[in-house]
């Protein structure tokens, strides 16, 4: 066998330090199986050993809550004895390297942690981030990237509802692929991964086992360098055929109560699977791994063990329901095997032609995995002003048109063309809204669902930029009418070791945790991805949050395009002319300084809670969330999507025509009226001391701002629709 | 009238096209692809979705199967078989219809709700709607450029088995209105007996206002008749 040596330790992602630790803990030295199985276990990405600490501070609670983090997924009650399962996840290094695959199995990956709680997949979202278009491989990432997630969806059948999709140079070598799935459920019929009893039938489920994947929890955990290329074959290979089948089969299984825990493959494989079972139940199991099938011949016990071959479950079973479990299986043409069994050794036990292989106590693995309190630093407040008067006088028709053609605030149905948002019949928003709407099928009820992230803010000022993209995902959530219920987040920083990272990754956690407390608004599950950058370039702090809610009666959906002309626009919230990292200045005048915009998070609940018991009284025919680029940007998208325009008064106050209009002050909406609801809407916003303005009316054909500018919205819509087809 | 809905591993479609029959007063059941009977159907449907993965080519395990002899011999012998996007696929790689569905001209999978016009009213899938009336109705496919031979072209333009063509909103058929680059905008056909219909658009996904329009209902409701 081969003798451990201090670069096989190195090559398993594992310091010196922690290396003793695994010889003490053991009382011995480790062999190469037991070494691969410490190096997945206690990995960034499967043990969170530098978040844990920060993580611990998110709310996490609430009477919505009926599953916070620490399971496959969160899940949240939604009213009857429906419950809504949900967890975004990241997919960046190997989408970095193979781009379809990569994003593909993120999608699986995704759906699994979903379906293996009981729940139907109901939805999908996405959050993609890229490189500078300019970045030689911008291009092809893109069009890898979006075939994969298309490619997994479509063929599996799940909507593709809505998402994000960024550019930013900060993102040239390591891009971000995270992707957020949404099932349904009966509050009665969620599945655990908590083991209980001993000698109970462990199976495997699912596609055979294959050299894929080996050690890609550990590649999530470096960073990247030259030589990234080389670890191609670490990037597994999806499969959405099987995993159709393993949906059905796993959901058919669920129907009656033969499953006392159930656990998908994901990063680390069997070897995470075996030990968060064993570990939550505070059991031992035994593997004997001569049995697991394999897909390629002479597989060693280290190989199977680490390899993350996509589409398999692990499954622990009552006594008496093999034959039962084995017949679904067979009918959807899947492997079953009883691999194993719980035992009380309180260790891992793997047997290879009845000989121990490798044992390790699960506390080694689980509750003993080092912990670290890493050093971080405060970040300062920029101070360096925008002063506009020192800057180039930019007509404002230029700056809109600018910001509508530009990569970033382009229509994005290139994508989105690409993604099936029809399959299953319960999609009542599309993509291109606020947020997506799904039905709850059979049901009047329905969730919204949207993902947000602020790089820019998070960069500049962590604290802000937390705060800010959890209020930003909540606005978007009540402009479509739903009530903003929990939060999935996925944390995606740089290298944790620099203080500075460590740093942005604390302080953006306590901007999302202020927010989240303050708007009732729970972070139910999660995934951190560090070590994003290569060769010591960090990408920008990017917490993604993804967001559900509500709609407790879908008779009349509401979204943001204009639905007739001579409405009323009004403006909820107040407008002061943040100008501090906006759009409006990084487009024009390429300026990355000053601070993010501050959000008061007690405007933001009121003007919020609000606009929702307005649009829940039908007195709202349209709502959008005024959020990048500004007012006059948030204005001309619901005009192109409605084929409607605006004719708008010049403020009165406001001395700077471009603060008014491009400041990006939060907590704002705009709402379409109907003319004879607007003393009703005025009423109850003034009983509820609600700061708006009236700012005009919608029109047909021209999108107009008084003696200032008058547009064609053909003409707007032309320039908001070439960039991707022209890319 | 009883309806019959075949589920292949990898249909998709099957549970929306399923709740559409239903809630049309069909009485539908839905049959496994390892059967070797068929339960007596006045309307058999292959749904869309991904049979099979699309390994080998789109549809050609599918037609493969154990229930299609079933299938093949219930239409040869009148009853009516409706297949849609994957379906349409599976019934051209049965021989049941002619031609083929080959990959989208722009190569990407495309789903959006294109306009369709109905050529052809005098048939049990379409006689509810109006001749040449236009539908807004959702596709979403990768393979969906239907092609054929110049015989079969001719023969099915002059039989009038030619059920939808792609259409832009004003009704016009031209280039611009071709998503996926068929034959003549070709988006259904009929066999010569008009009892079997493929079609690549999602009818079944138009029948709630709530969700999208309810232009899919006529299809429905033409074979209710």
């Amino acid at each position: 066998m081969m003798r451990i040596n201090s670069k096989i330790i190195e090559k398993h992602g594992l310091n010196e330090e922690e290396y003793k630790n695994i010889q003490k803990l053991l009382n011995r030295n480790p062999n190469l199986l037991e070494l691969g199985i410490f190096s997945a276990m206690w990995n960034e990405h499967c043990s969170y050993k530098s978040s844990k600490i920060h993580l611990k501070k998110l709310p996490t609670k609430g009477k919505q809550v009926i599953q916070g983090p620490g399971e496959n997924a969160g899940v949240i009650d939604i009213g009857d004895d429906d419950a809504i399962v949900f967890k975004i996840e990241s997919h960046n290094h190997p989408s970095y390297i193979e781009p379809y695959q990569g994003a593909a199995t993120g999608v699986g990956g995704i759906l699994r942690d979903v379906f293996t709680m009981g729940a139907r997949p109901i939805a999908l979202l996405n959050s993609i981030h890229f490189g500078s278009p300019s970045h030689h491989k911008t291009k092809s990432l893109l069009n890898g990237v979006v075939s994969g997630i298309g490619g997994y969806g479509n063929c599996i059948g799940i909507p593709t509802v809505a998402g994000e999709t960024k550019f930013n140079a900060t993102y040239n070598e390591n891009i971000l692929v995270n992707a957020m799935a949404v099932g349904h459920a009966k509050k009665n019929k969620i599945f655990y991964s908590k083991a209980k009893g001993i000698n109970k039938s462990v199976v495997y489920v699912g596609s055979k086992t294959g050299r894929d994947g080996i050690h890609g929890a550990s590649m999530a955990s470096a960073e990247f360098d030259e030589n990234s290329e080389e670890k191609k074959p670490t990037v597994q290979v999806g499969d959405p055929f099987t995993e159709k089948l393993l949906l059905e089969a796993c959901l058919e299984l669920m129907r009656d109560d033969s499953i006392i825990a159930i656990q998908d493959m994901g990063a680390a494989g069997l070897t995470s699977s075996s030990v968060e079972m064993a570990s939550k139940g505070s059991l031992g199991i035994e593997l004997e791994l001569d049995k697991v099938p394999c897909r390629e011949e002479n597989m060693t016990p280290y190989e199977m063990m680490l390899s993350e071959s996509q589409e398999r479950m692990l499954i622990i079973l009552e006594d008496g329901k093999e034959d039962h479990a084995r017949k679904i299986f067979k009918k959807w043409d899947l492997d079953f095997v009883v691999i194993g069994k719980t035992t009380n050794s309180k260790n891992i036990t793997l047997k290879y032609n009845n000989k121990i292989e490798g044992e390790i106590p699960i506390e080694a693995l689980s509750s003993k995995a080092p912990i670290y309190e890493r050093k971080w630093t405060k970040k300062p407040i920029s101070k360096n002003q925008i002063d506009l008067k020192k800057l180039k006088k930019i007509e404002i028709e230029d700056s809109l048109i600018k910001i509508l053609s530009s990569p970033n605030h382009s229509n994005k149905n290139w994508i989105t063309n690409q993604y099936d948002q029809m399959v299953m019949c319960d999609t009542a928003q599309r993509s291109g809204s606020d947020a997506a709407i799904i039905r709850i099928h059979n049901k009047d009820k329905a969730i919204a669902v949207s993902v947000d992230s602020s790089a820019n803010y998070c960069k500049s000022f962590p604290i802000s930029g937390g705060k800010q993209i959890v209020c930003e995902n909540w606005r978007n959530i009540i402009s479509v009418g739903a009530k903003p219920l929990a939060i999935t987040n996925c944390l995606n920083f740089g290298n944790p070791e620099n203080s500075q990272i460590m740093g942005e990754f604390a302080e953006c956690l306590q901007g999302i945790s202020e927010a989240c407390k303050f708007l009732d608004y729970p972070v139910v599950s999660g995934n951190v991805s560090f070590y994003n950058g290569t060769n010591k370039k960090n990408i920008y702090p990017t917490p993604v949050i993804g967001g559900v809610g509500l709609i407790q009666n879908l008779s009349n959906p509401i979204n943001h395009l204009f639905k007739k002309d001579n409405s009323i626009i009004i403006l909820v919230g107040k407008t002061f002319g943040h100008l501090g990292q906006s759009c409006f200045i990084k487009e024009n005048y390429s300026i990355n300084e000053g601070n993010p915009p501050e959000v008061n998070l007690k405007n933001e609940r009121e003007n919020g809670e609000n606009v929702l018991s307005l649009i829940q009284k039908n007195l709202v025919l349209s709502a959008h969330d005024v959020s990048s680029g500004g007012l006059l940007v948030s204005l001309s998208e619901m005009s192109i999507a409605s084929n409607l325009g605006v004719k708008i008064q010049k403020p009165k106050k406001l001395t700077n025509i471009n603060e008014y209009f491009f400041g990006e002050d939060q907590s704002r909406y705009l709402l379409e009226i109907s003319a004879d609801h607007l003393t009703r809407v005025e009423k109850n916003l003034k009983e509820n001391n609600i700061f708006y303005e009236l700012i005009g009316k919608t029109q047909k054909k021209y999108f107009e701002i008084e003696d200032e500018m008058k547009l064609d919205v053909n003409y707007l819509s032309k320039i908001n629709n070439q960039w991707y087809y022209n890319y | 009238m009883k309806s019959s809905v075949i589920v292949f591993p990898g249909s998709n479609c099957d549970r929306d096209i399923a709740d559409a029959l239903v809630k049309m007063q069909f009485k539908n059941q839905m049959v496994w692809h390892k059967e070797t009977n068929l339960p007596k159907s006045d309307l058999i449907v292959i749904p869309g979705g991904f049979s099979y993965g699309d390994y080998l080519r789109s549809g050609a395990i599918a037609g493969k199967s154990l229930i299609i002899d079933e299938v093949i011999r219930a239409a040869n012998a009148g009853c009516l078989v409706l297949g849609i996007c994957n379906g349409f696929q599976i019934l051209t790689e049965t021989g049941l219809l002619q031609g083929t569905l080959l990959r989208n001209k722009h190569l990407k999978f495309i789903n959006k709700d294109i306009n369709i016009k109905v050529m052809n009213n005098k048939t049990k899938f379409t006689s509810k709607y109006k001749i040449n009336q236009i539908l807004k109705i959702n596709i979403a496919h990768n393979e969906g450029n239907y092609f054929t031979n110049s015989k079969h072209l001719e023969e099915i333009k002059k039989e009038n088995l030619i059920a939808f063509q792609y259409c832009d909103e004003k009704g016009n058929i031209n280039n611009d209105s071709n998503p996926n680059g068929s034959m003549e905008n070709i988006a259904g056909i009929f066999n010569s007996k008009k009892n079997i219909l493929g079609m690549m658009p999602h009818p079944e996904r138009m029948i709630d206002k709530l969700i999208s329009n309810t232009d899919g209902v006529n299809l429905f409701s033409s074979l209710l008749n």
